[in-house]
């Protein structure tokens, strides 16, 4: 225990909503002693007081200055900051953690879909609060690029809590590591907690994919947990995109892999345009490489979030080249993404008919489904019931469509 | 005379006066309850042989015509806000009143904003003994410390004509600032220098009020046209070398929100509008100037271009987005009461479909009518809301006076009042138990939209049957209020000390309920 020292945690200052700044001093003598400046005061002073008191007590402190700065953070945010303050002093392996929320037990599964991932700065609260109710398929916790080097530590504190106690509402859970050997030490933040995926930034081979799951599978066997936690490695170089297809095919819960612009066209020297004739090899390179291991290839951002018909020429352009879903840095992107990755008019009436033609085969208990002259294979059948499902859930067209259809004849 | 006497609960179980600064008042007796007996206010009866008869009814300086208008202690001096915070009459009022030695004046602004914090050196010093109107900013911060000689008296728009007219205030004094008038005391807002676009809030200050001075900094020679205030009520005209700030009367343009959580707000309520079959050809709607209620407009014009059809009129608050839907045909007029930029102040001096109103128009509560009630929508703000759906407009989470009510009391008689709203922000939940302050009845809230679900009011069965099969999230309002507090916590309640630093009026002129001195 380092005494008489004073460590700082969190943000403040003009601009920061939702956010809370720490001043801890353990001190030999005096008690627990709380300064407390919070725009809610009136209406939750109190429990504020008491949950810095009980974040003292839990690590067994009973004398400390606490200077805190509350701009309406909550409860889960101001444990992270109190914990992460008090570990620079103190060397402990507790951990103090809040009830896991009941509704953030579920579990995810390969297949399902991802089109659009929002990133959300794992560092701040305030963008995190409300992700899940723009409805992307994931949302992603980032320790890596969002997050200044000063502030990785403590935002490896939010992004635990942040699992645990924020509400996404179904989303898949997303946390994006920093990059290997780094991001090993923050997989013991986030995989007790029922991430669902992870992201692993500047990939470049198998082992570190390896590496990964071999730190997943010791915390695992720590834990007793038996979640199933899915792996999206991003490619960001031009090693990486030599190396696809041994990324891709690297272990069992690699469900997608992601390419990343930036760093790539910075990695081959060039700039990165509009048009991205630059990347298209490395974009394809990518796509082959996911179909071959029969994983999903997700392209990358689409950076200016005023653009929106940008926006959707890039995800017009995306889908074309095979890209399965793409990640979104600002809410508003999300649905312009959803609706152009969504299949569109023809391609639902196409797999309509297969589906159509698959149940009347199974009906007549025919062994082959044909389409007029044409044979239909049973990977072509599970693509386009897949594509009926994903029209479903986008509202494109009603679960009960077949008897819609047979209602119009 | 005591601040305020006679306590008692209205039929909201809130406690209020019935005696508010010396004059009787009566507490609110539900909607539509009380009615009104007697004639109208009548200002004195003049001639016009007593008026210069070339019309020129110039004083050198503002000073003259209150000294001529015989300002003295105790006298009610009104003005108006269209020039928002970039007002620099109401302070030059009180200065001149200051030097002269006058006291216990009471200021009845038909707004104030925070340009007007200067003028809590004549609250502490006696020059003013309260404010009748709005509260804002430093001024209402003043009034909760229970700092304020007098009662605080908030009104709505509507409700200020409805006491003017019904006599509950006897404006002395008014001094109407002018963009642009005439020596004979026509004017106008929509051309000069400070075009604000109209004057309608100043309409009853013109009619009633003993002495009317029109100030200006754009004289034109007679006639001012259009003539927004008629000359015929004005008995001086005061020129000046600059009457406001004109960056800080309108902006220069209005933009929508880049919030996603507000954006996401307006769609989902634009939705609801569309799903519930409010939005049809020839509907109406009032859209307030909020980034939430402006982005809805926006839906609006997108959801009337995509189908062919049109609204007969908006509500404004108007600004660029109004005047686009009016200028591509989407919507037939604009009923405006206050323009919010240039774009609005252009329209309404161009386009005969820009139609100036008044509160007198729109939102009199003791008239034969009024527009508010025949909007099929009205989308609004609260700063808090509670399970009975009673809504808060004027205090903050802390309790403290903050906002004026402007129109909303008057919309809310809307055929579907909506308020778009976060569940909670920066952990201060806005979906409550019980609003500190009841500034709307609940009766006449119909929906609450919040980002994670949105309640109707259970008188509301119509709608609700509506929106059975609807995708959109309808849930109760006990269902939203727990999931705030499931997020934020339970909140404390706010220590208030007993005594009443204000009162909130209904549009009827009776008392909704009352503001307490927060406790230090």
């Amino acid at each position: 225990m380092k005494l008489n020292k004073t460590v700082s945690i969190g943000n403040k200052g003009k601009g920061v909503r939702s956010d809370c700044f720490v001043s801890l001093e353990i001190t030999e003598d005096g008690g627990i002693q709380i300064e407390l400046v919070s725009k809610v005061k009136a209406l939750y002073g109190k429990s504020i007081l008491l949950l810095i008191e009980e974040v003292l007590n839990f690590f067994g402190i009973k004398h400390a200055k606490v200077a805190f700065e509350d701009s309406g953070a909550l409860p889960f945010l101001i444990a992270a900051r109190m914990e992460a303050a008090i570990k620079l002093l103190v060397e402990t392996d507790k951990n103090f953690l809040l009830p896991m929320l009941p509704q953030n037990n579920y579990q995810t599964t390969k297949e399902q879909n991802r089109y659009s991932r929002l990133y959300l700065p794992g560092n701040s609260s305030s963008l995190m609060i409300n992700a899940g109710i723009h409805t992307p398929d994931g949302i992603i916790l980032d320790l890596e690029d969002a997050v200044a080097p000063d502030k990785k530590y403590e935002a490896s504190f939010v992004v635990r809590n942040a699992l645990r106690n924020l509400d996404f509402y179904g989303c898949e859970r997303m946390v994006r590591i920093n990059q290997v050997p780094r991001g090993l030490d923050d997989l013991e933040f986030i995989v007790p907690h029922n991430v669902n995926l992870i992201l692993i930034p500047k990939c470049e081979k198998a082992a570190q994919i390896h590496l990964v799951n071999k730190k997943i599978e010791e915390i695992n066997a720590r834990y007793t947990l038996y979640n199933s936690i899915w792996l999206m490695p991003i490619i960001e170089s031009a090693l990486g995109v030599m190396n696809a297809m041994e990324i891709a095919s690297a272990a069992e819960n690699v469900v997608a892999m992601a390419i990343g612009l930036e760093d790539y066209t910075a990695d081959i020297g060039i700039k990165r345009t509009a048009e991205a004739t630059e990347s298209f090899f490395a974009r394809s390179t990518i796509v082959n490489a996911c179909r071959a291991a029969g994983i999903q290839a997700i392209d990358s951002v689409f950076s200016d979030v005023a653009d929106m018909e940008g926006l959707k020429q890039n995800v017009l352009k995306s889908k074309a080249l095979g890209f399965d879903g793409m990640g979104c840095i600002h809410p508003r992107q999300i649905r312009v993404v959803h609706d152009n990755f969504a299949p569109d008019a023809s391609e639902i009436e196409k797999a309509k008919k297969i589906v159509k033609a698959f149940i009347e085969a199974k009906e007549k208990g025919l062994g082959v489904v044909s389409l007029g002259t044409k044979m239909i294979d049973a990977p072509v059948v599970k693509r386009a019931e897949k594509t009926i499902e994903v029209a479903v859930s986008l509202g494109k067209i009603s679960k009960n469509w077949r008897e819609e259809d047979n209602e119009k004849i | 005379m005591k601040k305020y006497d006679k306590l008692v609960k209205n039929v909201l179980g809130r406690i209020v006066p019935t005696e508010i600064n010396g004059k009787e008042a009566v507490e609110y007796l539900g909607v539509g309850k009380y009615k009104p007996t007697g004639r109208k206010y009548a200002p004195p009866i003049v001639s016009c042989a007593d008026y210069p008869a070339d019309g020129n009814k110039t004083l050198p300086t503002l000073k003259e015509a209150l000294i001529r208008a015989g300002l003295k202690d105790g006298m009610t001096i009104s003005t108006h806000h269209h020039f928002r915070n970039g007002d620099l009459i109401a302070e030059q009022i009180f200065d001149i009143a200051n030097e002269l030695g006058v006291k216990d004046l009471m200021w009845f602004p038909s707004a104030s904003f925070e340009c007007h914090s200067p003028l809590v050196k004549y609250l502490e010093d006696g020059t003013i003994h309260h404010i009748e109107g709005s509260m804002n900013g430093s001024l209402g911060r003043f009034t909760s410390e229970g700092k304020m000689t007098g009662l605080g008296v908030l009104r709505s728009h509507g409700g200020r004509y409805q006491a003017v007219q019904d006599g509950d205030v006897h404006i002395d004094i008014a001094v109407i600032a002018a963009p642009t008038a005439d020596a004979f005391g026509n004017a106008t807002g929509d051309r000069g220098p400070a075009a604000c676009g109209l004057l309608g809030f100043a309409l009853a200050d013109s009619q009633y009020a003993d002495t009317v001075v029109v100030v200006t900094d754009n004289i034109v020679p007679f006639p001012c046209i259009p003539w927004q205030i008629h000359g015929n009520y004005v008995d001086y005209v005061v020129v000046m070398d600059k009457i406001g700030i004109p960056e800080k009367i309108v902006s220069g343009t209005t933009e929508i929100t880049k919030s996603p959580d507000r954006l996401l707000l307006a769609e989902m309520s634009a939705q609801f509008c569309d799903e519930a079959g409010i939005l049809h050809d020839g509907f109406s709607f009032q859209a307030g100037a909020g980034g939430t209620a402006l982005s809805i407009g926006v839906y609006f014009a997108d959801i009337l271009r995509e189908r062919g059809m049109k609204a007969r009129f908006a509500r404004g608050g108007s600004n660029k987005y109004l005047v686009n839907m009016l200028e591509e045909g989407l919507t037939e007029y604009i009923l405006d009461g206050q323009t919010f930029d240039l774009e609005g102040v252009r329209s309404m001096r161009e386009n005969p479909h820009h139609i100036n109103t008044s509160p007198f128009t729109s939102y009199n509560y003791h008239g034969k009518g009024n527009f508010s009630s025949m909007v099929d929508v009205a989308i609004l703000g609260a700063t808090e809301v509670d399970v009975n759906f009673n809504a808060n407009v004027v205090t903050h989470s802390d309790g403290t006076l903050l906002h004026g009510i402007g129109g909303w009391q008057n919309c809310l008689f809307s055929k579907c009042t909506i308020l778009p709203i976060p569940l909670f922000r920066d952990r201060i939940p806005v979906v409550i138990d019980e609003v500190t302050t009841i500034c709307g009845p609940g009766e006449l809230i119909d929906v609450i939209v919040t980002e994670r679900g949105i309640a109707i009011n259970p008188l509301r069965t119509d709608l609700i049957e509506k929106m059975k099969n609807s995708t959109l999230p309808i849930k109760t309002i006990q269902e939203l209020k727990a999931e705030a507090e499931a997020i934020c916590g339970v909140p404390e309640k706010i220590a208030f000390e007993d005594e009443i630093v204000a009162v909130i009026k209904w549009v009827d002129g009776t008392v909704i309920d009352s503001v307490r001195k927060i406790k230090k």
